[in-house]
């Protein structure tokens, strides 16, 4: 699809283009890499460049952590209960913006964004203080209640791109057919909005397990693993351990990250009519 | 043969034939219906809590108690205006500007080598190349960039290399920006927003340039325009709504975030650390709210002048 | 012949930015069962909107639609026993086509192997036995057309529904589907209504044509009435060309208010006995005639189709046109 918009002589770029270009790219990717040689570094004590050595032994000293443990199995919990709840809530949002036009719908629209546009910090203390305001005590739940709300948005946007995509006469013809309205539904739109829910799924799951700022505010004393890293970002105690977890996080994200993006990619070769 | 088995069959969904047939004879009872949860949620939950922000704005804390007195009084308001907070707040908005206009300086040509140049494979590459950091961890990034950043880390290690030490010595001890190695430096702190906010301003810039259509390029170059003219006059001003979106992304993710500050960078307080630090340590959740409305309303203002400048005319 | 559809004072009314819009006004409609029933009429007109009305996914706002004397006004559109070919074809993507075709068998809960037998069957009857298990992205725009018409027809509707189906093919394989469709529709013997704006498709196909215009009909008859004898001058002008005169120039040359000549009808003569004489303005070859465009008096221009093997006066040479009584069809006052 994009070919057809392609410049039909388009002027080769110049080296200083494909330079800012490609330095650019280095730019986000060089700290990543940096990680991963970090978390093989013998060195304990500071982060110096070249590492002295390689090792692997911190990555048995980890995996022997309990505390790590603790916070990877709170953040998945708390990742996959605001995802199930925000895929809900996107899909039946995206359900109802996506074609009809009614009062109200760009406030709407405007609302589920939000939470992600504004500065966390906002959303955050908002939740704090409505927590304080009501006396509910911190818990795994008002970690759940933040998170759920700014995933919203990553299913919603998905959902209503594939609702947008597929054409009304399919309905239309599904129920023509003698397909009620839920059948319609388990038929024709489920499986056509199913790689796109998946996809915003996997997205708002990256997006929850590795979010701070809000959960900063709502958590208490309870420690995600991105509150975890925060401490010892802040205040280190044992390096070479927040070296493996960054290598960890980095692995548990970029798949979801990949998978979202190549699930969205064939969901449009696949209802390419 | 099967004519026995189809009422059967039938029988089970007369449910559900019912109320899709009441679904369809009342139009606006779907839409309703299926807008009404989400609805729910953000209205109690987000609104809801917003709302209590604002109120407690208005309400102050008993000094010998650490109580929430809940009358309505704008102490709050008067002290964001003390020299502390105002510094605090014209500090965060500088740096906001700043790192945005450096994003959109770096992002460009990226963006636009996406849109106009990369093609098939190498497209596709760069494309996962800029999102994938837009998604990955935040903290790892940040990680990373301490590693990096450090006195006795990578760039000092290059720099010493290559012989210019010199030069980073130099720029560390500039007055305001510099600081005693990068990592503890306002000038890094400024490196580290531009590196995690420039995926999000770069997409929202290629979207806009992608869909420029082609044959208006063209035409510009067939009614006589120079490259140049072409990229002033057309291009730019299509991209706006783009950059403008991308500027946003930039401006009110460093406007609000606090731990980026905290984890590198000198002692200077910015917005974010200030209300995390208020309702925290300090304990004084009303002025926290208080101060938090600040940022709404930079962020107001910044939109009100992007849309007096036209960024969004193009939409 | 009993009723298949009857449309009884139907109006739709949408409503955008706070302006009312009548698309379809007022319309009284009886399709025959058996009939080929074409909805005639340009884009806008508001056929299309009768279309869906009857298929239930438009609901009117005034008057009622009756299917085989049952009033179906207010039932969704899977109770009525109508199917729909739609414009685009409406395949779904995500199944094979042997699924698609067996979609209404599938929700009505028939088992397996027999919907996937009688979706075979009506493959056979599409001549479309080899694609069964193919998915829709990967057929041809002909072949994706008689898959929705097999799956239309599989729960055997006593009415089909065709929106423009032949829209989107091109002129040959359009011509060959046009007689396809119409030997089908005999060999069922069920009603068709069909919507075209193409009054060549109208012509060539229908039992009946409704024309439309601005959401009323203005003339319901067969396709020879249609065109020999239109009630009105949009119709005279939509269907076929047409020299439509009104006024003294009507009058003085046919004797009535408002009339019209089919340009065929028109020969070229000598000055004895000629209705009128005039300048070639205009000549336009078509192949099988050439099309004068002959400005007459009182700065008319009458159109005269003459054989192409006869030879043909240049442009700005005099003429002299006649035709027969016969050749004038008085219209309406409009």
């Amino acid at each position: 699809m994009p070919s057809s918009r392609r410049p039909r002589s388009a002027p080769g770029a110049s080296w200083l283009l494909k330079t800012a270009t490609w330095g650019g790219v280095l730019f986000l990717h060089v700290p990543l890499a940096l990680i991963i040689l970090y978390a093989f570094s013998s060195e304990d004590k500071s982060y110096v460049f070249p590492p002295p050595g390689l090792t692997t032994q911190w990555f048995a000293v980890t995996l022997g952590r309990t505390d790590v443990w603790a916070a990877v199995t709170l953040s998945v919990q708390v990742a996959a209960l605001s995802t199930a709840i925000a895929i809900v809530l996107g899909t039946l949002a995206a359900g109802a913006l996506a074609r009809w036009q009614f009062f109200g719908r760009e406030t709407i629209s405007l609302l589920l964004i939000l939470p992600l546009a504004l500065p966390g910090v906002i959303t955050g203390i908002a939740l704090r203080s409505a927590y304080h305001t009501l006396e509910i005590p911190f818990s795994f739940w008002t970690i759940v209640v933040g998170h759920a709300t700014f995933c919203v948005v990553v299913v919603y946007n998905n959902a209503v791109a594939r609702l947008r995509r597929i054409s009304p006469s399919l309905l239309e013809a599904s129920m023509d057919l003698g397909a009620n309205a839920f059948q319609t539904f388990r038929y024709v739109l489920l499986p056509q909005l199913g790689s796109a829910l998946l996809a915003g799924g996997l997205l708002a799951f990256a997006l929850s397990f590795d979010e701070v700022i809000v959960t900063t505010f709502t958590a208490g004393q309870q420690t995600t693993l991105p509150i975890w890293m925060v401490q010892e970002l802040i205040r280190p105690r044992q390096r070479p351990v927040t070296n493996v977890v960054a290598v960890f996080i980095i692995a548990l994200t970029f798949i979801p990250i990949v998978a979202a993006y190549w699930l969205t990619r064939s969901g449009e070769d696949g209802s390419a009519r | 043969m099967s004519t026995a088995a189809v009422p059967a069959t039938r029988l089970a969904p007369s449910l559900s034939d019912r109320l899709s047939t009441l679904i369809f004879s009342r139009r606006g009872l779907l839409p309703g219906l299926l807008i009404l949860p989400p609805l729910l949620w953000f209205g109690i939950v987000y609104l809801g809590s917003l709302l209590s922000l604002l109120a407690n704005a208005f309400f102050s804390i008993d000094e010998f108690s650490g109580a929430v007195v809940r009358d309505i009084s704008f102490g709050n308001f008067v002290a964001i205006f003390s020299p502390t907070n105002l510094d605090v707040a014209l500090r965060s908005t500088a740096m906001s500007l700043s790192v945005t206009a450096a994003c959109i300086a770096i992002g460009f040509p990226i963006a636009y080598y996406m849109a106009r140049h990369a093609r098939g494979t190498g497209k596709a590459l760069l494309y996962v190349a800029v999102m994938l950091p837009l998604w990955s961890s935040y903290l790892v990034r940040l990680y990373a960039w301490k590693l990096l950043l450090a006195k006795e880390g990578a760039i000092s290690w290059v720099l010493q290399a290559v012989g210019l030490q010199w030069l980073l010595d130099g720029v560390l001890s500039l007055p305001v920006v510099g600081g005693s190695s990068l990592s503890f430096s306002p000038l890094g702190t400024f490196i580290v927003f531009v590196y995690m906010w420039l995926p999000f301003v770069i997409l929202p810039i290629q979207a806009a340039i992608e869909r420029i259509p082609a044959s208006c390029l063209e035409a510009s170059a067939d009614l006589g325009a120079h490259p140049a003219q072409t990229f002033r006059k057309v291009i730019v001003p299509l991209a706006m709504p783009g950059i403008a979106a991308g500027s946003i992304f930039s401006f009110s993710l460093t406007l609000g975030d606090y731990i980026i500050p905290q984890v590198i960078g000198n002692s200077t307080l910015y917005i974010g650390q200030v209300v995390y630090r208020q309702q925290g340590v300090a304990g004084n959740l009303p002025f926290a709210a208080a101060f938090s409305l600040v940022p709404i309303v930079v962020i107001g203002v910044y939109l009100w002048l992007a849309k007096r400048k036209g960024a969004f005319d193009a939409l | 012949m009993s009723s298949a559809v009857t449309l009884n004072r139907v109006s739709c009314v949408f409503q955008s930015g706070g302006k009312a819009f009548r698309a379809v006004d007022q319309v009284d409609l009886e399709v025959r069962a058996g009939e080929f029933f074409t909805l005639l009429g340009p884009s806008g007109s508001g056929k299309t909107t009768c279309l869906r009305m009857i298929g239930g996914f438009t609901l009117p706002t005034e008057g009622t639609i009756l299917i085989q004397g049952e009033d179906v006004t207010h039932q969704p559109p899977y109770a009525r026993p109508v199917n729909t070919v739609f414009q685009d074809y409406a395949l779904f993507p995500h199944m094979s086509i042997l699924d698609n075709v067996a979609y209404s068998q599938m929700v009505r809960g028939v088992e397996r192997a027999v919907r996937e037998k009688r979706a075979r069957e009506l493959l056979d009857l599409v001549r479309l036995p080899d694609v069964a298990q193919r998915r829709p992205a990967q057929l041809s725009g002909g072949q994706r057309q008689r898959v929705a018409l097999a799956r239309a027809l599989i729960s055997q509707p006593r009415v089909l529904l065709l929106d423009e189906p032949l829209g989107a093919l091109d002129l040959k394989l359009r011509e060959q589907m046009q007689s396809e469709l119409k030997s089908l529709q005999r060999e069922l013997a069920i009603s068709f209504i069909f919507v075209t704006h193409d009054q060549h498709e109208a012509l060539s196909m229908s039992d009946r044509i409704g024309v439309f215009n601005k959401g009323r009909i203005e003339q319901i008859a067969t396709p020879a009435d249609l065109y020999a004898r239109p009630a009105t001058r949009f119709v005279a002008e939509f269907v076929g060309a047409a020299n439509v005169l009104s006024g003294e120039g009507a009058r003085t040359l046919t004797g009535h208010d408002s009339a019209m000549i089919r340009p065929e009808l028109i020969r070229l003569g000598t000055e004895s006995g000629a209705r009128t004489g005039g300048t070639v303005a205009e000549t336009q070859y078509f192949g099988a005639f050439w099309r004068l465009h002959v400005a007459v008096a009182a700065g008319a221009r009458l159109l005269a189709d003459v054989p192409a093997a006869t030879g043909v006066p240049a442009v700005g040479q005099n003429t002299f046109l006649h035709w027969d009584d016969g050749a004038v069809h008085a219209l309406g006052a409009a």
